[in-house]
């Protein structure tokens, strides 16, 4: 009876084997175009990379198809790792043969996933790497948000000019090339300014306790204190300032831009200011229209609970540059993909209007953000 | 640095150091009756912090209530990996057992983050933990003088149950030789389960109170404490209750010394702790109170 059961089991399995070969077979309509997703759905940065993602599958909703084909998306998890981003590089390139790639977030996962993209000619669009290096010398290398360099400028007039700031303390992760570079190009415009860095303190990736770097802040005497990392440092920094007597206002990046900067920092991040990608109040175009109605509909379905951020934007900004320089290349290969990608021009995205150069790079415009009774509002638009 | 400041950072150490040493305190009791270190007691921990959070948040049970919950249900949680894990391994040698705890950690995080998600979670701190006492310059958490108050007692509380109750000479008579204590008529099985639950338990109550110092909690967030804390734990003289807090106290006191003093180091401060633990074990392997392992 068992020998029975288990002959029967075994014909039942090869006939589904046979019939998964023949039905997409059957079904076949164009061939879809492959493009790799490499994010940090978990670990330290997971937050951005879930936000992003969500982002990204609104607009594939949005435009489903490119070239008469449809655009099928293959997500791999690099766990906010750089050897993971490589190694989730390596898979989408060599075994899944995508046609382009959206991610990584963060700028060290770029920068490890870059030379591998470069090297398959795969072009690879990250949606909010900051760091200048990323796109260096690099020709199949993209970003759609703006760069760190503009960034610490605006930040650096915002302190000086806006919150009055003249002495500065920086508190930076040295384990984050989006930290370390951020801090630097603040500290330079706010030196040209006649400001000055009265601290310069140091943590790792993923550390908890800074009371031994703010009690020598708190030393120094700063009126402003700059946080150039990620959510999660920036809300126990936060908390943990405050409780060391550390009263001068906050300002951080766009790695402050998650909820959960809200819901860890809770009362210590109040005041909080920011500079960002992107505010509601800032989207004018058809596209940008589109793409909050997509996002209120998520809502409404309880898709997703959480405000929009500009990570659910630039995922989506991502993926539609993307599809466009595919309808434009007229082919989903390499170079010519790489050649449509580099001259994406006047393209009226999700955050508005988006140029990219020769160079990778999009020209854009920069948000501040401050935290007002435990939400995100909107302060000013800077234009570069 | 002037003295207030010096005496700031002093404090830091020590509210830093007495966390590790809470941590540590199970991990070394593990060793000191089984011989095994278990590498997954800081993602027990993580489990712990994570049912607490479920208790106080989802249930709005009291502090005190989700604690004491987490820390049963985290007990069970042991017997249940020693059961599933470790007893078919018994008799097995000791690489073994040691190969298979990394095991149940990396099974541990992995199903925290299929269950937990990857994004991390806020974990609230109690108002009895939460104020603020100032005097002067100076500023102290209640949170950093209870937990050493707490370690403390749950020190005080471990030396009474090894040395004077007879579950705890059957504990101690087993570490020394496993085979002679069941040949007397000791049920080992036993005794051992009920030293996983103790020690799961002890590292639920370590992460409770280390989450509620760095309020975040993701399925990630037990491997650096669960490290550090096996770092205190040889420091101390691995398998020395004692020992354990001594060691404690020594890295976190190390730790937030070498950032206030040497600021540009700050990126080292991990690996002052294993450069710690790389040089014990090199130059006196007992650590600072263990005796002597005869050869």
């Amino acid at each position: 009876m068992t020998q029975l059961v288990r002959k029967a089991v075994r014909w039942l399995a090869l006939a589904c084997l046979a019939l998964a070969g023949v039905v997409p077979a059957l079904a076949a309509g164009p061939e879809p175009i492959l493009v790799g997703a490499n994010m940090s759905m978990t670990g330290q940065v997971a937050a951005f990379s879930q936000m992003t993602w969500d982002g990204i599958r609104i607009a594939q909703r949005m435009r489903p198809t490119a070239l008469g084909r449809p655009i099928q998306l293959v997500l791999v998890d690099n766990k906010s790792d750089n050897v993971e981003a490589a190694n989730a590089t390596n898979r989408l390139v060599t075994k899944d043969k995508v046609a382009a790639m959206l991610g990584p977030v963060t700028s060290s996962a770029t920068l490890a996933a870059a030379p591998i993209a470069e090297e398959a000619r795969v072009p690879l669009v990250s949606p909010s790497a900051t760091s200048p290096i990323v796109t260096q010398g690099r020709k199949y290398v993209f970003r759609v948000c703006f760069m760190d360099p503009f960034q610490g400028q605006v930040a650096a007039r915002h302190a000086y000019n806006n919150l009055g700031a003249r002495r500065a303390a920086i508190l930076i992760d040295i384990g984050q090339d989006y930290a370390v570079g951020l801090a630097a190009f603040f500290k330079r415009e706010f030196q040209r300014l006649g400001g000055q860095v009265v601290a310069e303190a140091k943590c790792g990736t993923g550390d908890q306790d800074f009371s031994a770097q703010l009690g020598a802040i708190k030393a120094s005497n700063p009126d402003l204190l700059y946080l150039p990392n990620y959510y999660t440092e920036d809300a126990l920094v936060a908390r943990q300032a405050r409780e060391l007597g550390l009263k001068a206002p906050l300002l951080s990046g766009d790695g402050a831009d998650a909820p959960e900067l809200l819901k860890i920092g809770g009362a210590a991040v109040e005041g909080l200011s920011f500079t960002t990608h992107f505010h509601k109040q800032g989207a004018a175009t058809p596209l940008a229209r589109e793409f909050l109605a997509g996002y209120a509909t998520e809502q409404a379905t309880g898709n997703i609970k959480e405000d929009l951020t500009s990570f659910h934007v630039l995922g989506a900004e991502a993926y539609l540059v993307l599809a466009d320089a595919i309808e434009r290349a007229d082919a989903a290969d390499g170079p010519k993909l790489r050649q449509a990608l580099a001259s994406t021009k006047d393209f009226l995205g999700v955050s508005g209007r988006l140029t990219i150069g020769e160079d990778g790079n999009a020209v854009k415009s920069a948000a501040i953000l401050q935290v007002k009774d435990g939400k995100f509002e909107y302060v000013t638009t800077i234009e570069p | 640095m002037d003295g207030a400041q010096l005496l700031q950072q002093i404090i830091n150490g020590l509210t830093l150091g007495s966390l590790y040493a809470l941590i540590a305190i199970g991990y070394t009791m593990v060793y000191g009756i089984l011989r095994l270190i278990n590498f997954a007691h800081g993602d027990v921990l993580m489990v712990g912090c994570y049912l607490a959070w479920f208790g106080a948040v989802q249930f709005g049970l009291p502090w005190w209530a989700a604690l004491m919950g987490s820390m049963a249900l985290t007990a069970l949680l042991g017997v249940l990996i020693d059961q599933g894990a470790y007893r078919p391994l018994r008799s097995a040698p000791r690489i073994s057992a040691l190969i298979t705890a990394i095991g149940v950690s990396f099974f541990l995080e992995n199903l925290g983050l299929v269950v937990f998600g990857g994004r991390p979670k806020a974990f609230e701190r109690p108002e009895i933990f939460n104020q603020l006492y100032q005097i002067g310059d100076l500023r102290v958490l209640s949170h950093s003088v209870w937990v050493p108050i707490i370690t403390a007692l749950v020190l005080a509380g471990l030396l009474w149950m090894i040395y004077r109750t007879r579950l705890g000479m059957a504990m101690r008579a087993l570490s020394r030789d496993l085979v002679t204590v069941q040949l007397m008529g000791i049920d080992t099985n036993r005794v051992v389960a009920v030293t996983f639950a103790l020690g799961s338990a002890l590292a639920a109550a370590g992460g409770i109170f280390w989450a509620m110092k760095y309020p975040q909690i993701n399925p990630l967030m037990g491997v650096l404490p669960g490290l550090k804390a096996f770092v205190a734990a040889v420091l101390g003289g691995i398998g020395n209750v004692v020992g354990a807090v001594l060691g404690g106290l020594m890295l976190g006191f190390g730790e937030i010394m070498l950032v206030a003093l040497w600021p540009e180091l700050a990126g080292y401060r991990d690996a002052l702790a294993f450069v710690l633990l790389i040089g014990f074990l090199l130059f006196r392997p007992s650590g600072i109170l263990g005796q002597e392992l005869p050869s």
